[in-house]
C-alpha cells in the first residue's frame, strides 16, 4: 500500500517536473517562463521528496525528506518574487504584444518620475 | 517500483538538461536565473530518485544542500541585477 502511494506519487512528481521544463523551453518572456516553472517545479519535488519519505517510512531520510521539502516550500516563493521583480524593473524585454492588462506599468513610472525629480511626498 | 524510478529518473534527467537549454541560450540575464532556480530543484530531485532506486541513503545530505544552495544563488543574482550590488 505504502509502495503504491509512492509510485503514484513518483508518476505525478514526474509529470510535473516534465511539464515545467518544457514551459521553460516554449514560453515567449521571462515571466511566462518563471509561471510555469516555480509552481509545477515546487510541486513535482516536493512530491517526489513524500514519495521517499513515505517509501523510507520513520527513518532519518524521512525526516532529511520532509526537511527538504518544508525548506523549499519556504524559499521557492520567495526567490521568484525576487526574481520576478527584478526582471520587472530591469526593463526585461516582455512579450507585450500578448499581454492583456500591465497594472505595475503606471505605478513604477510614477515612482521613477517622483524620484527624478526629488519629489517626496 | 524499479521500473517506475528507472523511468521517473530518465525523464527528470531529460527535464534538467531542457533546462541547461534555456542556461545557456537564454536572452536574458534573468531568464537564465529562472532556469537556474529549475535546474537547482530537478537536481535535488534526481538525487532523491537516486537515493530511493540504489539505496544510497548518504545523498541525502546532498538534497538539503543543493535545495539550500539554489535558494541562496538565487537571491544573490536577483539582487545583483536589482542594485547592483548584492551585500547592502
Amino acid at each position: 500500500m505504502t509502495d503504491l502511494l509512492a509510485g503514484l506519487l513518483i508518476v505525478i512528481g514526474t509529470f510535473f517536473l516534465a511539464v515545467g521544463s518544457i514551459g521553460l523551453i516554449r514560453f515567449p518572456d521571462v515571466l511566462c517562463r518563471m509561471q510555469a516553472t516555480t509552481k509545477t517545479t515546487t510541486l513535482g519535488a516536493c512530491t517526489i521528496f513524500l514519495a521517499a519519505a513515505l517509501k523510507f517510512g520513520y527513518s532519518p531520510i524521512a525526516l532529511k525528506s520532509i526537511l527538504a521539502l518544508w525548506f523549499l516550500l519556504l524559499t521557492a516563493p520567495a526567490g521568484a518574487h525576487m526574481i520576478a521583480r527584478a526582471a520587472y524593473r530591469g526593463r526585461v524585454p516582455l512579450a507585450t504584444h500578448r499581454m492583456v492588462a500591465d497594472d505595475l506599468k503606471e505605478v513604477v513610472e510614477r515612482s521613477a518620475y517622483l524620484s527624478e525629480h526629488n519629489i517626496d511626498l | 517500483m524499479s521500473l517506475l524510478l528507472h523511468g521517473a529518473l530518465l525523464v527528470v534527467a531529460c527535464s534538467t538538461v531542457l533546462c541547461l537549454y534555456r542556461i545557456v541560450m537564454g536572452p536574458s540575464v534573468p531568464d537564465r536565473i529562472v532556469a537556474f532556480d529549475a535546474f537547482s530543484t530537478n537536481l535535488a530531485a534526481v538525487v532523491v530518485l537516486l537515493v530511493m532506486r540504489d539505496g544510497l541513503v548518504e545523498l541525502i545530505d546532498v538534497v538539503l544542500v543543493l535545495t539550500i544552495l539554489g535558494f541562496v544563488g538565487t537571491m544573490a543574482i536577483a539582487k545583483y541585477i536589482k542594485k547592483g550590488d548584492i551585500v547592502d
